[in-house]
């Protein structure tokens, strides 16, 4: 039997490619993420009646019912209504839809702990809604919600894993392969763990220099 | 007629069942400065909230420069980008550094490429003194500079009309003269302007006319030296007697 060092080298190209696809489907789905966060979130604050019913059911349905639940719904369920989607697509959709209720009440909190001041001093100088939630709620509601948003993206890396269960070929589901394969279970999910790892660690220093950067001086 | 910057006609405003201003009657020249003064809770703040629209009145009729604005088919937002309004609290944008709060009226609203408006944004910021705080953020300023951007803010965009809601009061006593100093220079300068204020000392020097409210109501108003030493009505006597007493 070879060495733990020369068995990682030896499927580092497979975990490598998987790993590959997780960041794949994370990058795709935080964005899916954010645009409807964003939006649920304000429409929440600053909709009328109807969307914000809307809105709350999305969030609250999504929120109460298991991930693992909603792509299984998304991949094995639509075929039986004639929507066939990619388990690749499967998992950015379903995660991506489940990620925006979360970021949603990011944003929402966000929104409320702005103080009702600056609203009132946007639309004093003559600004419409639109116009103040997109030049002053906007901006400061960003910046208030990037602590917590940057903790969903770490859930989100972690819990994409999960896509190996609708048979994404990503990280975990090549970690499968190999172990299946290789019969090192415990070598191959060592080493899976730590690219999770790695990746976690350095998205993390990115968001942290991206908080410094966007820091309002004095605050 | 011609000079009446703004005339208010039997402003009513109830917020549920509470009655806050009852039938207000008040007529403004260009270049007047008015300053409103009475007890805490007379609806002081309501009014100026309802001249620019903020909070519009439930009834009564509102003329800017003989044109109704309470009128049906107003452009509110026009309305309110001509006339300033300087709150209690500053309420600068937090994220923006000073010469962005006042730039960003004149970019976004008004319309005037960046450039213009940067130039405009600092001889507003200049007139209040505080040029060199350009770039500073409003975290990063003192009580009085935060409320001396506002001012600015506020005139960047050539209002015909500023309202001042208490603009002294969350300032430590040592901050309040710089204030009111850019706001004695603007009545001076013709500024139309109406006040909420308790500086018995700058409402003596710098208004043309004082009006007293209580309880909804304009009570009694006349120029500064009439209303401080001899008015007509018990109550307005009382509430000077009273602030006279804490100076
Ligand atoms: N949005 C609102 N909803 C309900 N009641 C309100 C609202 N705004 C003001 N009021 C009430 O209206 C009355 C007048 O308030 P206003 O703030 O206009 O008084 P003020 O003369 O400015 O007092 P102060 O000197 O304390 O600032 C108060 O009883 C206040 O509680
Ligand atoms: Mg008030």
């Amino acid at each position: 039997m070879t060495s733990f060092f020369e068995y990682a080298i030896e499927i580092a190209p497979v975990l490598l490619r998987g790993a590959s696809m997780t960041l794949q489907i994370v990058a795709l789905a935080i964005v899916l993420g954010i645009a409807l966060g964003v939006l649920v979130g304000l429409a929440r604050v600053y909709a009328g009646r109807t969307a914000y019913a809307f809105c709350t059911v999305y969030v609250e349905a999504i929120r109460g019912t298991p991930l693992l639940v909603q792509l299984f719904l998304l991949y094995f369920g639509l075929p039986s209504v004639g929507i066939y989607i990619s388990s690749f697509w499967a998992a950015v959709i379903g995660m991506g839809i489940n990620s925006g209720a979360y970021q949603s009440e990011y944003f929402r909190g966000a929104i409320q702990s702005i103080r009702s001041g600056q609203m009132l001093a946007a639309r004093s100088i003559g600004m419409n809604r639109r116009q103040a939630i997109q030049s002053i709620i906007v901006p400061q509601m960003l910046r208030r919600a990037l602590p917590s948003w940057s903790n969903e993206l770490m859930y989100m890396i972690k819990y994409s894993s999960l896509a190996y269960m609708i048979q994404t070929p990503e990280l975990m589901a090549a970690a499968k392969e190999m172990s299946a394969q290789t019969f090192r279970t415990f070598e191959t999910f060592l080493l899976a763990g730590l690219i999770y790892l790695v990746i976690v660690a350095i998205v993390s220093r990115a968001l942290m220099s991206l908080e410094n950067r966007i820091k309002i001086p004095g605050l | 007629m011609t000079d009446l910057t703004l005339r208010l006609e039997g402003i009513c405003k109830s917020f549920g069942s509470l009655s806050v201003l009852k039938d207000v009657d008040l007529d403004v020249n260009k270049g007047e400065t008015k300053v409103l003064m009475g007890p805490s809770g007379t609806g002081k703040s309501t009014l100026l909230r309802c001249i620019n629209l903020l909070d519009p009145p439930d009834t009564g009729r509102i003329w800017l420069d003989g044109r109704e604005i309470t009128a049906k088919g107003i452009n509110v937002d026009e309305v309110r980008s001509s006339i300033g309004m300087v709150f209690q609290d500053f309420n600068l944008f937090t994220h923006l550094t000073a010469l962005d709060n006042v730039r960003i009226g004149l970019v976004r609203v008004k319309g005037v490429d960046k450039k213009t408006a940067t130039d405009m944004a600092m001889e507003e910021l200049r007139r209040v003194d505080l040029a060199e705080k350009a770039a500073s953020y409003p975290a990063q300023l003192s009580g009085g500079q935060q409320q001396r951007v506002s001012i600015a803010r506020a005139l960047a965009l050539k209002p015909r009309l500023i309202l001042f809601d208490e603009p002294t009061s969350a300032l430590d006593p040592e901050l309040t003269g710089e204030v009111l100093k850019v706001m004695s220079r603007l009545a001076e300068d013709g500024m139309t302007m109406v006040i909420a204020s308790h500086e018995i000392d700058f409402a003596r020097s710098a208004a043309d006319e004082i009006v007293f409210m209580a309880d909804g109501r304009i009570v009694e108003k006349g120029p500064p030296d009439v209303m401080f030493t001899s008015p007509q009505q018990v109550r307005t006597r009382d509430f000077f007697r009273r602030i006279g007493e804490r100076h």
